[in-house]
């Protein structure tokens, strides 16, 4: 039997997916003509609640201020992976995101992985996390989390894949990957055993463990590094934790953000991209835009205090459908050097932040609104 | 007047009914088929005469229990105060405090109004215990039967997103009115795959009070979406 009506759920899912249908057919330069051609039929229909599906390009293509995409890079973060034996949820969710991410066409210069592959930094977990991003078909650029370090200090990680802080250059862009996870040593005087500083870093909420920071070290390693970038060079760094202080009792921060902040003051067109947040979240510091990322896993709370302005919150997760809040997501870097940030989240409309919106410090271009804010 | 320091005295079938993780005390058989009365000390006795399981006692009967039972006590320790608190009551350094210099009796006259700062800190150190449990609960994967390894703090850092003053309301998802318990238990079966908690277990009891402990403050809104 039938169904002789269909839900506005329904409809509006329909709606989508016959829209994602033809993209995936479809090559790119005439992406902006069905992409308008959506918009108005969408329009037509007054079926707009204004932030119901519509193709984020549109914006770009309309917007004459914004400078042309130099390259994309898509982006895959805090996967935070178990064993499948334990629970393959979070395994399952990677696979979809190393799927959607080969699906790009056309497909990503690099694809950055944003830390906390595992989930409890287990030697298993890591490799098996190993298996599945060797599915990606662009290159992965990888950044470790805490989630990746505090069992073994980072022993199984390094060792799978090299040296946590390094820098490139791709088409123009200086990109600077940091270990922003350091912590001062609060497991000794407690006699913990490994897993059981790692489960303590695991946790956000205990108060235990130690504030991030990048440490003097690394702080110097960057100052070298960046010595011999011209300063019109448009600089991204790639770091776990938020390079700025935004809520310190979830370490939502990193404790020597300023001085961070301070080395990369001199440069123009600085780009901070950072995991960790689990959420839609946007910053800007004098010349320094910062972006989230998503996680595969699950979405985190927005913390009750010292979210930036610049953030235009993502509607609250619905804890019933275990796709919602989550995802994966693209980082298009144009020609100078800013970048327009994608968050495909999955069972909803996917959310740009273009360059021009915190450029303008938020007077231009603004996301769309929360269906849902947070209580 | 005489003044009652034992108010827990219970007929020994009445004392089992408690939850899991509740104290009781295993009171000796009856000899004769009568009902045998506790102290809550859980070693003093007494059968009481002609009183079947079953029935009650009057007024009278229960104080003359009461007050036997309390000169047994008495007589087993010589020269003691009652002081059923006197553990729980030490502070973080081992001190008991001072009961307060002002009489409870001159005040009032009833026994639920007659308190002093010092009942009010054994008062907030039991409530503090059970929020504490409910926050290693909270914290545990295992501890509410999840199976996952997932825990509750993982997406709900201190309690975030759990919004206990919108409940009860109308959960579209489940078509029925919720209670917060009834959000608990959900995501005990759904994401962390454990089997639901029962009304009246302490670990789902010790949760919501460490939910609730974490939105101290903000307004109550039932039913708010």
């Amino acid at each position: 039997m039938g169904f002789k009506f269909k839900s506005v759920e329904t409809k509006w899912m329909e709606e989508r997916e016959s829209v994602m249908n033809e993209l995936i057919r479809l090559p790119r330069r005439n992406f902006v003509r069905v992409a308008g051609a959506a918009a108005g039929a969408v329009l037509a229909k007054s079926l707009l609640p204004p932030h119901s599906f519509q193709l984020i390009e549109v914006v770009k293509a309309a917007s004459p201020e914004s400078p042309a995409v130099n390259f994309s890079i898509a982006y895959v973060s805090d996967t935070h992976i178990y064993t499948t034996k334990l629970n393959d949820r979070f395994v399952r969710s990677a696979l979809k995101a190393v799927d959607d991410v080969n699906r790009l066409d056309p497909q990503p210069d690099f694809v950055l992985f944003g830390g906390d592959l595992a989930q409890l930094g287990k030697p298993e977990e890591l490799q098996l996390g190993v298996q599945i991003l060797k599915g990606l078909k662009a290159p992965v650029k990888m950044m470790v989390g805490e989630h990746d370090w505090y069992l073994d200090l980072g022993e199984t990680w390094k060792g799978l894949f090299g040296p946590p802080n390094y820098s490139f250059d791709h088409k123009g862009v200086h990109f600077v990957v940091l270990n922003s996870i350091i912590e001062k040593d609060f497991w000794t005087a407690r006699g913990m055993t490994p897993e059981q500083r790692m489960q303590t870093v695991a946790g956000l909420d205990n108060g235990v463990q130690s504030r991030f920071e990048v440490g003097e070290p690394q702080r110097m390693w960057m100052q070298q590094d960046l010595a011999k970038i011209p300063h019109k060079t448009p600089i991204v760094v790639f770091s776990h934790s938020p390079l700025y202080k935004y809520y310190r009792p979830w370490n939502f921060w990193t404790e020597d953000a300023d001085e961070v902040q301070t080395i990369l003051k001199p440069f123009q067109t600085v780009t901070v991209i950072h995991g960790h947040t689990h959420q839609v979240l946007s910053n800007r510091i004098g010349n320094i835009c910062f972006h989230g990322l998503l996680s595969t896993a699950w979405p985190w709370p927005y913390a009750p205090e010292g979210l930036p302005k610049l953030t235009v919150q993502m509607s609250r997760a619905n804890p019933f459908d275990m796709n919602d809040g989550v995802g994966n997501g693209r980082i298009d870097v144009l020609t100078d050097g800013l970048v327009n940030k994608i968050y495909n989240l999955w069972d909803r409309n996917p959310v740009s932040v273009p360059a021009s919106y915190l450029k303008s410090n938020g007077t231009k271009n603004r996301p769309a609104e929360p269906t849902f804010d947070s209580y | 007047m005489r003044k009652f320091h034992i108010l827990l005295f219970m007929p020994a079938a009445v004392m089992l009914a408690g939850g899991p993780d509740t104290p009781h005390h295993e009171a000796p058989d009856t000899r004769n088929g009568n009902v045998v009365v506790e102290l809550c000390d859980g070693k003093t006795s007494l059968e009481v005469k002609g009183l079947k399981p079953g029935e009650t006692m009057n007024p009278d009967q229960a104080k003359d229990v009461a007050n036997q039972l309390m000169l047994a006590w008495q007589k087993k320790n010589p020269g003691m105060k009652w002081d059923m608190a006197a553990d729980t009551a030490k502070d973080a350094k081992g001190k008991i405090p001072a009961p307060g210099t002002e009489s409870p009796e001159k005040k009032q006259f009833e026994t639920y109004g007659n308190y002093t700062s010092r009942d009010e800190f054994i008062w907030k150190q039991e409530y503090d215990k059970f929020v504490a449990e409910g926050n290693r609960i909270f914290h545990d994967a295992k501890a509410f039967g999840g199976t996952v390894g997932i825990s509750c703090d993982m997406c709900h850092p201190n309690a975030a997103n759990t919004h206990p003053e919108t409940y009860p309301k109308y959960q579209v998802q489940l078509q029925r009115v919720a209670l917060l318990r009834d959000m608990i238990n959900w995501c005990i079966e759904n994401p962390t795959k454990g089997k639901p908690l029962a009304d009246d277990d302490t670990r789902l009891r010790a949760m919501e009070a460490y939910i609730m402990s974490q939105r101290k403050g903000v307004p109550m809104e039932p039913g708010k979406h």
